[in-house]
């Protein structure tokens, strides 16, 4: 993401004078456009027609079944969708309470788990990051049904450990219900999400690696502790990674489907408070293969998600620091 | 901590926070250590919740024909004594000590069901051909290596091209169009999905594979720019020496580029193989009630929702879903995790 505001600052700083083009010039102009020709055509097949297409569909009345009688409907599913649908706000709010709950422990145990592994005083680094990294490489599917019974309140082993090493009883139908109960049930999700942070420890390992030991040796000789290290030295300077993660994060939030899909087949149990957006786009979409309706919900969560990172991209300036400024 | 020599207290350091690591992990992992345990018990210990950790079944002996059970029985010496139960009787019974059955039996006053049966470890290896037989993995792993391997060889060749052609020439809106290939990244599939779908549908190439194999041959930019990254640090002096030789740009790109690439391709080429193994919306949605055609992922999500009174089961086939990417990873995962850190720091 650090390559793209530097791209654009660098574009808006270009003077837009544009030498002419020579003939080898122009040889090597279509040579290049003839490289990236199954880019260029499979991005105007599978995005950017599809994209406008979305946008038309959403003006239809489309039902897969009767493909004959297609109908302009105008502003109708649109309207339907902000004003006539509850499930829509419902299942908005169902993925951004889980935001709440997924996005700061989703952030911050990678952040974590790289420091303690970029730490000096580990024994055994590359064997723990190999461990660490394991479980992102387990298919999701996979992960979700091994996590789905771990999670059992009854022969799961995740109360058991609770309630052998606190006494609270966890164990049993009076315990910890953690996918029959509305609050509990996104905290194991937050779980079973953490099995796949290992790209994040990573990518914050590799950029914690980056990080020139002068400016620590600066900071102990100002007396600074560890505390303040992180906060002024360690964080700002591996700040285009978090902000990486972050957007990365979000968007991928915005999508959840797999997790409630596997567990509740999509039906928003418990009390639909699994009734995730995607879900329901799923459901109306390929349910009931509603197009028009299907595509007005996507296009919605299009809108969403470009809101969400035109607004990180503009706070990114004031927080995110890019030493080298590739000119 | 302050009157410690500085060796000490390194040691102590080292030792305090590889000891947390460790334990952290132990945490991160336990719910593997719980599946390979359950998916090796039997269907009633798996869902009982007051069967033991291990997987472990009553010890029985064979006695003239016939098997018994073995109890923990305290004897009037004050020990305890396994012994097989051959009589029972309410207020007293029979038992046989297996260590020296010619002893014939001998009487036990007490009540037999006050008693507690001796356990020994028993595992259930039967549960994996059991699970692999009952999802047909054969058939879900058939599909999946096709899909796998068909869409590699389109996501990885066509991404070398798009990716050389950025690396190394130079055309009008290169840098707009690099942007714009990046910003795909972000964009959520869901808002094309819906026409390409209808297109699909009513060209007839849905319950194929056919839309999900053909776009991957038209590039896609974690590939593409994980290559170009790469392709930026080769030296330009072989290139341009082939172009004296009289090379064009494909024949410099097949015999110079690609050659000296093989670490990017391949870590590409494990993405995408990781990618296709655990793709699940796009088959969800292609493959709907096409089951011959089902990958791994979408048949382990049938598979649970038909046996999930056999809890064990559903683990046996989790475990066997992980173990090759988990095996592939072990052996690759130094170009593996370069390729993670190319995409995710350099951007």
């Amino acid at each position: 993401m650090g390559y793209f505001n530097n791209r654009l600052g660098r574009m808006a700083a270009k003077s837009t004078t544009k030498p002419k083009l020579t003939t080898m010039a122009r040889r090597e102009a279509w040579v290049g456009f003839a490289f990236i020709s199954p880019w260029l055509i499979g991005f105007l097949a599978f995005y950017l027609i599809p994209m406008i297409a979305s946008l038309w569909f959403s003006t239809l009345s489309f039902q897969l079944a009767t493909p004959d009688q297609v109908d302009f409907v105008g502003a109708d599913n649109w309207r339907r969708m902000l004003f006539n649908d509850p499930d829509v706000w419902q299942s908005l709010g169902v993925t951004l309470r889980f935001l709440g709950v997924a996005l700061p422990i989703g952030m911050l145990s990678p952040i974590a788990l790289a420091l303690l592994l970029n730490s000096e005083y580990l024994i055994g680094k590359n064997l723990f990051r190999t461990l660490f990294y394991a479980p992102a490489m387990i298919p999701a599917i996979a992960g979700v049904l091994i996590w789905s019974q771990v999670l059992n309140p009854q022969t799961g082993w995740i109360n058991r450990i609770i309630e052998y090493t606190t006494g609270y009883e966890a164990v049993g139908l009076e315990g910890l219900r953690w996918l029959d109960d509305p609050q509990l049930v996104y905290f194991a999700y937050v779980f079973i999400g953490l099995w796949s942070m290992g790209n994040a420890i990573l990518v914050t390992l590799a950029s914690l690696q980056g990080v020139p030991t002068e400016l620590y040796e600066a900071c102990e000789i100002d007396g600074a502790g560890w505390w303040r290290k992180l906060f002024s030295v360690t964080l700002p300077l591996i700040s285009p990674v978090l902000f990486y993660n972050l957007v990365l994060s979000m968007v991928g939030l915005l999508q959840y489907f797999l997790t409630p899909y596997v567990l509740n087949g999509g039906n928003g149990y418990p009390q639909d408070s699994t009734l995730f957006y995607m879900i329901y786009f799923y459901k109306q979409a390929f349910g009931f293969a509603n197009m028009g309706y299907g595509a007005t919900l996507a296009w919605f969560m299009f809108l969403i998600a470009l809101v969400i990172t035109l607004v990180l991209f503009g706070t990114s300036r004031y927080w995110v620091y890019y030493a080298t400024d590739p000119q | 901590m302050k009157n410690l020599t500085r060796k000490q207290r390194q040691i102590l350091l080292q030792g305090i926070i590889t000891l947390s690591t460790l334990f952290i992990l132990s945490i991160y992992l336990t719910p593997m250590g719980y599946g390979v345990v359950n998916s090796l018990k039997s269907k009633q210990q798996a869902s009982d919740s007051s069967a033991p950790v291990l997987p472990s079944e009553i010890m029985t002996i064979e006695y003239e024909g016939k098997e018994y059970d073995v109890y923990e029985v305290p004897t009037a010496d004050g020990q305890i004594q396994e012994w097989a139960l051959i009589v029972k009787g309410r207020d007293n019974s029979q038992f046989i000590d297996p260590q020296n059955p010619e002893a014939g039996l001998v009487e036990w006053e007490g009540r037999w069901r006050t008693l507690v049966p001796v356990r020994e470890l028993s595992l259930k290896w039967d549960n994996y051909p059991r699970a692999w037989n009952s999802i047909n993995f054969l058939s879900l792993l058939g599909n999946t290596l096709t899909y796998a391997l068909l869409s590699l060889i389109g996501a990885v060749s066509s991404s070398a091209l798009v990716a050389y052609g950025f690396a190394r020439f130079r055309f009008p809106y290169k840098n707009v169009l690099f942007i714009i290939l990046i910003a795909t990244i972000i964009l959520p599939p869901a808002v094309t999905l819906v026409p390409t779908y209808a297109f699909f549908n009513r060209i007839g190439w849905t319950g194929t594979w056919l839309p999900l194999i053909v776009p991957q041959f038209f590039a896609n930019a974690y590939n593409v720019f994980l290559l170009r990254q790469y392709f930026l640090t080769i030296p330009r002096e072989m290139e341009d020496a082939a172009a004296i030789d009289g090379a064009g740009p494909l024949r410099t790109f097949f015999s110079v580029i690609l050659p000296q690439a093989v670490p990017a391709l391949t870590a590409v080429s494990l993405f995408h193989f990781f990618f296709a193994w655990n793709d699940f919306f796009g088959p969800l949605i292609y493959l709907a009630g096409n089951k011959d055609k089902f990958p791994i992922s979408v048949g382990l999500t049938f598979f649970n929702g038909l046996y999930n009174s056999e809890p064990q089961l559903i683990l046996a086939a989790s475990i066997i879903t992980m173990s090759l990417p988990l095996v592939i990873f072990f052996f690759a995962q130094r170009v593996f995790m370069q390729g993670i850190v190319i995409t995710g720091v350099d951007k």
